[in-house]
């Protein structure tokens, strides 16, 4: 069976909700060992978001928490209570990686951060995930994804120029946040194997987003260098186009044309001839006000008579970059992500067969462990904590009793 | 100076746009030597600026996202001082060669032969027409970690497909799920998510094979579609689609599990304000921070169900505090009262932000093309081996001293004559 390339590598993982789970998500689908600690009971809150089979909420059955705790193990230890706080620090020696993402101020009530767990391995790679981060004025303010784009990303560049700015789909600032402290908790690990140390690592979802390279960056430095703040543009340009999202038979497509794709766009269409209309034939004569509507109204007329996924392949025939704007359903049909199996069927207990994303990118040399299925709550409290702790079946009943676990 | 923990792994960069240079950004930034290897024969688009000489028509209509020289000036080295590319490419090499002659070619060999790591995000006939696809470079050598990037991977039917972010995030389902309520789709301006999901996941990608080849001595190819490294990021709308056979519809700003949750408009231009409620003891104290207006006691409320119910209602109350409001003072008040509230930040905010410089988000850089300014930093902090913008920006083919003397032991002759046989430069030629 495939190993995967962290397969020597153990994180315990004391994540909830989007950002801490997509991490750990990561780490294990390439063979990370995670032992997820969830609260007795209630378990990760993600399992009261939905989605929902049929709208009907059920801890066992909600889409979000599936999707992100594959490959995991589930024990559910209490933190809150003094034995709980200590099967943690019992553990802290095992791992190689701890992961969370609580409001900064939580761990260190429980007698858990980072300065406490240091002594218990000097190797330790603690990633702590939060909105704003270990330190500064705004450690403690409360976010959501929206709030995160606001402060932090290029929303006052997304939407519209005369209308209020625009989030993306929902939960995207979290998911990179999560994608991001992936590379620094590996980065982490390579420093504990190559130099021997452990540390504390601060990924702040607002530093994340300011620091984003979808425009963000660009627009922090043009302003250093201009002494001018960005602006939100019109969703097509003038001298590049068509570009932006166009109507079709059925839906639409999004298209870039640089005007080095010109032709092979009239090739597409079918219309070589206006290579040589002298309305067209040149990127300035194209800009004209006049002229710019007359080939739109050809373009779009060509769009009409054209379905979405046959315009894409039209277009991508010449080299044309036009893709279909697919709504998500559309997507687990599409064929090239059937071509790649990029989606795999898993089955639940609970939650019965549902398609599932496979790993993000292919190694060919150490693989990606085989998807397994989100864990039930708590599925794997007695193993873990047998394994690890060695305690018996007995002690663990106790621990049970007592609320612990 | 401490060792960073990737100190000692040297990467050869072949990335253009976005992309791939963030994720060698984040490799440089704590500690490999990343070296890009760019050619004066060729310009790649959109990576360091629009064009290599923008015409004057490009500059009078374009924001700084195309043409944010410094004062708006091109100077004699546009290359040099654009800001789509200078902010990503601190802490890195460039070095200079001809990809498309034997010696060029013969140059990479022995570069690669030095090499931890190649990384390139180019369409997927690039490098295997330039000779450098993964067969030929394992040859070179045999542990090398060589990691591809296009759109959609090394496979299926749209493998060789054209596609910018902004193309392959429509076809993935990222465009169709975001846009104003009440527009259709050809409303939706372009943003370029993706390039930032991937930089993260191949660096990662990165990180896991290091990690890996150290364990087993073993490199190896990784096919990186970055379609596919996208993907997850929307799994809760994959998920609806299978269990319930739907799309989640489009809401602008609103949130389908909470309200208030919009973008509200404050004094001044382009002022605006986010809030967004997630729970009834959320909504209260918003209530207390607002005053206990009479509107906002009223039943209908007090719950999330009936929040939901009458957001337009809502949301006009809320706009119309916020239009007598400072962005910023509503912002800590809100925050001050526990409700998650934010300013839509312009790039001046950022610059002026305590809680970001507090933290020491800015750092302050001398590039010798552009002068003093400052830049975004690190992407996270590490408490013993913190990284920092050691170098400014590379400016092209700065470092070829280094390369071809340093590294590949090259005689002031043959520097001498590579440099009249246009592989060594700093200026373009012919583009």
């Amino acid at each position: 069976m495939a190993a995967g390339p962290l397969a020597d590598v153990t994180v315990l993982d004391l994540t909830h909700y989007i950002a801490g789970p997509y991490c750990t998500k990561l780490l294990a689908l390439y063979g990370a060992e995670v032992i997820k600690i969830e609260r007795p009971g209630r378990g990760d809150p993600a399992r009261h978001l939905g989605p929902f089979p049929g709208g009907v909420p059920h801890p066992e059955k909600s889409g979000l928490f599936l999707h992100l705790n594959t490959n995991k193990q589930s024990v559910t230890v209490n933190l809150k209570h003094p034995r709980g706080q200590e099967l943690i620090r019992a553990l802290v020696p095992h791992v190689d990686v701890v992961v969370e993402n609580f409001s900064p101020r939580v761990l260190p009530s429980l007698g858990l951060s980072y300065p406490e767990l240091e002594p218990l391995n000097p190797r330790l790679v603690m990633t702590s995930i939060s909105n704003f981060g270990q330190s500064g004025p705004y450690r403690d303010w409360k976010a959501q994804d929206i709030v995160i784009y606001a402060m932090g990303g290029a929303m006052n560049l997304t939407g519209l120029p005369e209308r209020e700015p625009l989030r993306l789909a929902l939960n995207l600032m979290a998911y990179q946040g999560g994608n991001v402290a992936a590379a620094a908790t590996m980065t982490g690990v390579l420093g504990a194997r190559r130099l021997g140390v452990g540390q504390h690592i601060d990924v702040a979802l607002m530093e994340v987003h300011a620091g984003s390279i979808d425009r963000r960056t660009t627009a922090l430095l043009g302003y250093q260098y201009t002494g001018e703040p960005g602006y939100r543009e019109e969703p097509t340009g003038i001298g590049i186009y068509p570009s932006g999202v166009y109507p079709c038979k059925d839906g639409y497509v999004q298209v870039l044309v640089f005007p080095q794709a010109w032709e092979r766009l009239l090739a597409a269409m079918e219309m070589p001839e206006l290579a040589s209309d002298p309305r067209f034939a040149d990127p300035l004569a194209r800009m004209q006000p006049e002229n710019r509507p007359a080939f739109l109204a050809l373009f779009l007329d060509w769009l009409r008579r054209h379905t979405r996924y046959e315009a894409m392949y039209k277009a991508q025939a010449q080299g044309v970059p036009m893709t279909a704007v697919n709504p998500p359903s559309a997507v687990l049909e599409d064929p090239h992500f059937q071509a790649r199996g990029t989606f795999v069927r898993l089955a639940h207990p609970a939650a019965g067969t549902l398609p599932y994303l496979r790993e993000p990118f292919r190694m060919t040399a150490s693989p990606a462990v085989p998807l397994q299925r989100a864990p039930l709550l708590g599925e794997h409290t007695e193993a873990v904590l047998q394994r690890y702790l060695g305690l018996s079946a007995k002690e663990v009943a106790q621990l049970r009793r007592e609320g612990v676990v | 100076m401490t060792t960073l923990p990737l100190s000692g792994i040297r990467v050869l960069d072949f990335t253009v746009v976005w992309a791939g240079p963030y994720a060698t950004m984040m490799l440089a930034d704590f500690g490999a030597e990343v070296i890009r290897v760019e050619s004066l024969q060729h310009f790649p688009s959109t990576t360091r600026g629009l064009m290599p000489r923008p015409p004057a028509a490009l500059l009078a209509s374009a924001t700084h996202l195309l043409a944010g020289y410094p004062n708006w000036e091109p100077g004699a080295r546009p290359w040099d001082r654009h800001p789509m590319f200078n902010c990503h490419a601190r802490n890195k090499l460039s070095m200079t060669v001809d990809l498309t002659r034997p010696e060029g070619k013969e140059i990479v060999r022995r570069l690669v032969q030095c090499s931890d790591v190649l990384i390139e995000n180019n369409a997927v006939d690039v490098m295997p027409k330039l000779g450098l696809d993964y067969e030929t470079v394992r040859r070179w050598k045999e542990d090398i970690i060589y990691v591809s990037m296009p759109g959609f991977g090394h496979s299926g039917p749209y493998r060789t497909f054209q596609g910018y972010g902004s193309n392959v995030e429509a076809l993935c389902g990222f465009t169709a799920v975001r846009g104003y309520a009440d527009l259709d789709l050809t409303s939706t301006t372009a943003v370029y998510y993706m390039d930032a999901a991937s930089g993260a996941g191949a660096a990662f990608a990165v990180l896991c094979a290091l990690h890996y080849r150290q364990r087993t001595g073993q490199g190896q190819f990784i096919d990186f579609a970055q379609a596919e490294n996208m993907l997850p990021h929307l799994g809760e709308y994959f998920m609806e689609a299978a269990m319930n056979g739907r799309d989640l519809p489009r809401l602008g700003n609103r949130h389908p599990a909470m309200a208030p949750h919009n973008c509200y408009p404050c004094q001044g231009e382009d002022r605006w304000l986010v809030i967004a409620v997630a729970s009834d003891a959320e909504w209260q104290r918003l209530c207390q921070a607002l005053g206990s207006p009479p509107w906002a006691r009223q039943e209908k409320f007090a719950t999330l169900a009936g929040r939901l119910k009458h957001q337009d209602e809502l949301d006009q109350h809320l706009a119309a505090w916020t239009s007598t409001q400072e962005a910023r003072a509503a912002m800590a008040h809100l925050q001050a009262h526990g409700v998650a509230a934010g300013m839509v930040f312009r790039e001046p905010d950022a610059y002026a932000d305590p809680h970001l410089n507090a933290r020491g988000f800015f750092e302050t850089i001398t590039h010798r093309e552009c002068g003093t300014h400052r830049y975004p930093g690190m992407l996270w902090k590490m408490s013993k081996t913190p990284g920092h913008i050691r170098q400014p920006p590379c400016c092209l083919g700065e470092h070829n001293d280094y390369v071809y003397r340093e590294l590949l032991g090259m005689s002031d002759e043959e520097i001498a004559r590579l440099r009249r046989e246009g592989h060594i430069g700093d200026t373009y030629l012919g583009v």
